[in-house]
């Protein structure tokens, strides 16, 4: 087994998500679900103890993580950066943005800077199309953004 | 039992209900081709994602075209297997697998063999029209397997064999879409991983993605030096499989050729892993009686069952899956470990040689055994007992590319002192031959009495699970039986809970024992192969004229001459082992 250095609280948090779901393999995937609000992502650590909590191999769980996008095992940057891209947005030229954030972050959609100031992943309409293209940062949301725009955005986050 | 009838390719057929398309079809003899699509008849072995899609056929009334392998035979269906539509949209499906698959068939392993290969020159491809990227993927070895996944396509029926049968989760389908591959979790190496090497995974593996590690080079060399006296041992499944290679009917025993071949590659003895199997016996079965008669006598320390420990994938099994248990199995090494310190440290001292100039060799029908080897606790100042172990399957290779017609050998015999054996150890090769080898051992030892028949038929049989019930004279003993991982996963289970009544307990991690072993010669999913191997074995045993291993005079002379007695000091310190707590050596890499 790994060695767990994940926090005590959060541990038992997950065991009982676990048999809150009565340790059933057939809840995998909504047992993921909640591990990645409680933790975040999907660490090793964590996906163990669920294989153990459940009966079922590592090797399973980790397939189940890699087929969903939506599931991740970085972890989120201090400044999660989504994108939407929803069919608005998408008209409205969203996916230059997006290209423009992998250009000056240098990662990819589900990916986090190594400082870890920064990850980037997309959405789907956030119900403000009347802005679009819409980006959130955190909480926070940005209209209108446009390709120019972006540094000024990470600029904002940067030091 | 409700009958349907159908039509496929103009002729009339009638078959149980439930029954696929595939399978109707080969009652008026049509072969649709498969590639995912995996079983093993009676074993309860089977792959049926229906994703290939190389099985199509047509049903009338359907517009979609049908997999054959998932698609059920219904009343007054007329089925086309080889319609122009069928045949198009069939290569097309082999033209999309085989743009994304390494063209390097001249150099495959698998080449030969490969399902993949005999598709493409069945359906008569004869360009691949789609190029575009290929995923590749890095090579990751193993003491025993390489995985080559570059060349995987994805059929998960070693998934399915390390999951559902082996229930050893090891391998999982992981990522998606063009990078879909099968590996172990956080695509670690396998030799991180809980792999136990049984090799399962290998033997049903359709493509060059899962072999075996080839240590034929390795041989070649030790035979080409002159400083070595390379001695080879054979298992006793080898000899029911080899000639399935040359084109022999399977269940063919070819064990004089064998040996004249291997005399002709240039070993300078050919020896026979049934005689260490022969002492196995003696070991083990002086460790099931010991206990068994402490137990008996009120000695609550004792620990049964007793569960046999000459299976490597096994003892790899329960070191990771169940550490807490690992004070049961047999402490008595497995024949391949034990004939490596009879040869270096017996018979090299009786020829005068240094055993660091004796090369040990074994063929084996197993892969595991190629890790057991390796073991850190099988060497002596670093030398290991056996120094390298081959499959079958290089077993043959090795005899083609010598230039040596198989066919055309004579029969010739093992050498002596250690190609002596007894019928007893040539059933080791099956599920239930070890167990029905101790039997008549320990039978005649602890009653003091002659058996009057040595075949014990209760034990014999290929179902998962079995038990019976053998009188040693009034003391009932109960043995229990299992072959495949899965089904020893369950005995262990009741283990655990106590719900056991077992004074002893046989396992082979192989479905049908060492016969179906993963470095055999390839199946191919014909169950009626590995009944062909086991029944040869016990037609060999019938034809022995010794046929309990305690009357093997080489081995009475063995136990004068150097060992003394079973479970002495000597063969403690030689013939047995102790066992490692695994489960921790999952780890993760970062
Ligand atoms: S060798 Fe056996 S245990 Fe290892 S991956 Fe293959 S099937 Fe699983
Ligand atoms: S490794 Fe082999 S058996 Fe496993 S999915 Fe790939 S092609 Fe199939
Ligand atoms: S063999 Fe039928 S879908 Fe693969």
């Amino acid at each position: 087994m790994a060695i767990i250095k994940l926090s005590e609280t959060k541990l038992q948090e997950l065991k009982e998500v676990c048999k809150s779901f009565n340790n059933d393999k057939g809840e995998l995937i909504n047992v993921l679900h909640k591990a990645q609000s409680i933790f975040g992502y999907l660490p090793a650590e964590v996906q163990e103890v669920i294989a153990k909590e459940l009966n079922v191999s590592v090797a399973h769980v980790y397939g189940v993580v890699t087929f969903y996008s939506f599931f991740t095992m970085t972890p989120k940057g201090e400044h999660p950066i989504s994108v939407c891209l929803g069919t608005a947005c998408y008209v409205r030229g969203a996916e230059k943005v997006l290209e423009e954030f992998r250009r000056i972050l240098k990662i990819q959609v589900g990916q986090t800077t190594p400082d870890g100031k920064f990850s980037l992943s997309c959405l789907r309409c956030v119900g403000a199309c009347g802005l679009a293209p819409v980006v959130m940062v955190g909480e926070k949301v940005y209209g209108r953004v446009s390709p120019d725009g972006v540094k000024d955005i990470v600029a904002e986050y940067r030091n | 039992m409700e009958l349907v009838k159908l039509t496929i390719d103009g002729k009339e057929t009638e078959v149980e209900k439930g029954t696929t398309i595939l399978q109707a079809a080969k009652t008026v003899g049509i072969d649709i081709p498969t590639l995912c699509f995996f079983e093993l008849k009676d074993m309860h072995i089977e792959n049926r994602p229906g994703s290939c899609r190389i099985c199509v056929v047509e049903v009338q009334g359907r517009r979609n075209l049908a997999p054959a392998c998932t698609t059920r035979a219904d009343n007054g269906m007329v089925v086309k297997t080889h319609s122009i539509r069928v045949l198009n949209a069939r290569r097309t499906v082999l033209e999309l697998i085989l743009s994304d698959h390494p063209a390097e068939c001249l150099t495959c392993p698998k080449a030969g063999n490969c399902e993949l290969q005999k598709l493409a020159e069945q359906l008569g491809v004869r360009e691949i029209p789609y190029q575009g990227a290929q995923s590749t993927y890095r090579k990751d070895t193993s003491p025993a397997i390489i995985r080559n996944v570059d060349k995987c396509i994805m059929c998960r029926r070693c998934e399915m064999m390390c999951n559902d049968v082996q229930t050893v989760g090891a391998l999982s389908a992981v990522n998606r879409g063009f990078m879909a591959v099968v590996a172990p979790a956080f695509e670690m190496n396998l030799e991180k991983s809980p792999c136990t090497y049984c090799g399962q995974c290998v033997s049903v593996c359709p493509t060059g993605a899962l072999t075996e590690v080839d240590h034929s080079r390795n041989v070649i060399n030790v035979l080409a030096d002159p400083e070595k006296t390379v001695v080879i041992q054979t298992a006793p499944a080898v000899r029911a499989a080899l000639g399935e290679e040359f084109g022999l009917e399977p269940g063919t025993l070819v064990t004089g050729k064998m040996v004249a071949a291997l005399k002709r590659l240039g070993f300078d003895y050919v020896f026979d892993t049934d005689f260490a199997a022969d002492l196995t016996i003696m070991e083990e079965g002086s460790e099931l009686l010991d206990r068994l008669t402490r137990y008996l006598k009120g000695d609550k320390s004792v620990r049964l069952p007793i569960l046999t420990s000459c299976c490597p994938g096994w003892v790899n099994f329960f070191e990771h899956q169940f550490p807490e248990l690992r004070d049961i199995p047999s402490t008595a090494k497995s024949p391949q470990q034990m004939f490596g310190p009879v040869a270096k440290e017996y018979f090299a001292k009786k020829l005068g040689i240094d055993r660091k100039n004796m090369i040990v060799v074994s063929v084996m029908p197993c892969v595991a055994k190629k890790y057991e080897c390796q073991r850190e606790e099988f060497k002596m100042n670093g030398d290991p007992d056996v120094n390298y172990s081959i499959t079958t399957r290089e077993l043959a290779h090795l005899i083609k590319q010598s230039n040596i017609d198989f066919m055309a050998l004579p029969d010739e015999e093992f050498d002596a002192p250690l190609g002596e054996s007894t019928g007893a150890s040539v059933i080791f090769g099956t599920t239930g031959g070890v167990i029905e080898a101790a039997c008549r051992t320990a039978y005649e030892v602890y009653t003091g009495k002659k058996l009057d028949k040595v075949d014990f038929n209760q034990l014999r049989g290929f179902e998962n699970i079995r038990h019976a019930t053998i009188d040693f004279d009034g003391l009932p003993i109960n043995i229990g039986i299992a072959h495949g991982l899965g089904n020893a996963r369950k005995l262990l289970e009741d283990i655990k809970e106590g719900r056991n009544h077992f004074h002893a307990i046989e396992i082979m991690a192989c479905p049908g024992g060492c016969i179906g072993g993963g470095g055999q010669p390839y199946h191919h999913g014909d169950s009626e192969i590995l009944k062909k191997r086991a029944a040869a074995l016990y037609r060999e045993d019938a034809n022995k004229p010794i046929r309990k291993s305690h009357e093997n005079p080489f081995i009475i002379e063995l136990y004068k001459e150097f060992l003394g007695k079973p479970l002495g000091e000597k063969s403690h310190q030689l013939l047995h082992t102790h066992y490692f707590d695994k489960s921790a050596s999952v780890f993760i890499e970062e």
